[in-house]
């Protein structure tokens, strides 16, 4: 239900994989370009320096990781013994999320 | 004075509003039964124990379903406010009072019935309260049915067939009865798209249980049990 | 769809979910480390190119992908769009083969 810590977890986790399944086929072909030539492939790379595009791969970073936070939640809580801590590995997963983000963000 | 807004009719019905007078230790409970027995005898609503034992009084108290007999009005009112609806998930009858038949068939579709193998000649089954598998079952054996785990179930409200947090539950702690003989059978029955496999582990139900049963413990359990019958090819 | 089955989808789905959690930590660290200071063809495909360690490493990568997505994609059909038929089931198939054939095209491109 809405308000609970494991829904938005939950919501977050498939909110991330279907947008990243969307994504996935546009990464996949463009670094496929790479067959073409390798000035077809900069010319995408250069499009890619637009600040939008920038922002968006931002994005699909922060997207992965919640989404590797929220899939660990999952199989902590399906295959380790139960504990009553688990409401902090949402907490953890968003962790995650935040800081693969900065670390790009840094990087760039 | 509070207004209270009860839900009255069915599906395409409304809430009406009330004006109830607050009192001291007042309880949800005593506020639908004062609206039914002073101001609008036509009110249909479900409660038998009121003091916390039965779960026939489930509704849903601002948002949130609830055992109306155990919460307290200073608890929930919000700027002298309480809203009060059926349980969720459940077709409405009328009013307060849902329809319960498809949360107990779910129950037995998910095979949630004990059944033995010793006869009255056998000696008894020596189970001890401290094994793993006992204290597994004693953490889920108390659920009394009220649905509100049911009624909080983001997964039951997106797909119908999904058996619920409370039949999933009850089939856990059959699963984990040493002196339970149809294991496999249960196994197949709870698992799949309609069972533990739908639960996307929202924790709502274990967030809600009145009894403080995690079911989403239990269903995670039926995960590993029924993974675990797929290896050894019994599933 | 047999109970067996739909369990067989959910062990796949946990099992890709595993290789894929060590997968995409490898690829963030990478990519965090390999964009710095900007990227071009030139300098990405010098590091690529007949590096078979790696070509190893993202086939499994993409053959992970193709399993773990649509097996994801496949409750949400389900439960949000209301996807009950078989249809449903051939339709994550094509997308299957879409996300494994685009995915392998990349890989050879890359690493080839």
């Amino acid at each position: 239900m809405i308000g609970h810590t494991g829904t938005w977890a939950a919501l977050v986790h498939r909110v991330s994989g279907i947008l990243l399944t969307l994504f996935l086929p546009v990464h996949f072909y463009a670094l496929g370009t790479t067959l073409e030539s390798a000035a077809a492939f900069d010319a995408l790379l250069e499009w890619t320096e637009r600040p939008l595009v920038k922002f968006g791969e931002w994005g699909i970073v922060v997207l992965l990781a919640a989404h590797l936070g929220g899939g660990l939640r999952v199989l902590a809580l399906e295959f380790l013994p139960w504990r009553d801590w688990q409401k902090s590995l949402a907490a953890a997963a968003a962790a995650l999320a935040l800081v693969m983000g900065l670390a790009f963000a840094l990087a760039l | 004075m509070m207004q209270v807004r009860v839900w009255r009719g069915k599906a395409d019905g409304a809430f009406q509003e009330f004006e109830v007078q607050r009192h001291a230790s007042q309880t949800v409970l005593d506020v639908v039964t004062h609206i039914q027995r002073v101001l609008d005898s036509t009110l249909a609503y479900r409660f038998a124990c009121r003091v916390g034992m039965c779960g026939s009084c489930a509704m849903t108290v601002n948002g949130v379903a609830r055992w109306t007999c155990r919460t307290h009005v200073d608890k929930v009112v919000k700027k002298e406010q309480i809203e009060i609806a059926p349980l969720r998930n459940l077709p409405m009858i009328r009013d307060l009072v849902t329809d319960m038949s498809e949360f107990f068939d779910k129950w037995t579709k998910a095979k949630g019935r004990f059944e033995g193998a010793r006869t009255r000649s056998d000696d008894f089954a020596r189970v001890f309260p401290d094994s793993e598998d006992r204290k597994l079952v004693d953490a889920g054996i108390e659920c009394i049915g009220c649905a509100v785990c049911y009624s909080s179930c983001d997964v039951v409200s997106w797909n119908p067939d999904y058996l619920g947090p409370a039949a999933l539950n009850r089939a856990w702690t059959l699963v984990k009865d040493e002196r339970d003989s149809k294991k496999i059978e249960r196994l197949r029955a709870v698992a799949g798209d309609a069972g533990c496999h739908s639960c996307h582990t929202h924790m709502s139900c274990t967030e809600r249980c009145p009894k403080q049963i995690s079911p989403t413990a239990g269903i995670a359990g039926l995960k590993r049990e029924v993974s675990l019958a797929l290896f050894r090819k019994a599933l | 769809m047999s109970v067996k089955a739909q369990t067989i989808l959910w062990v796949t789905q946990r099992a890709s979910a595993a290789v894929l959690a060590l997968c995409v930590t490898v690829h963030l660290a990478t990519m965090v480390y390999a964009i710095r200071g900007g990227l071009s063809a030139a300098e990405i495909l010098s590091r690529t190119k007949g590096n078979a360690g790696w070509l190893a490493f993202y086939a499994v990568f993409v053959l992970a992908v193709t399993v773990h997505a649509p097996i994801g994609l496949r409750s949400v059909l389900l439960e949000w769009f209301g996807w009950r038929s078989a249809s449903r089931d051939v339709f994550l198939v094509g997308v299957a083969m879409l996300l494994g054939a685009l995915g392998m095209r990349a890989v050879l491109g890359v690493f080839l």
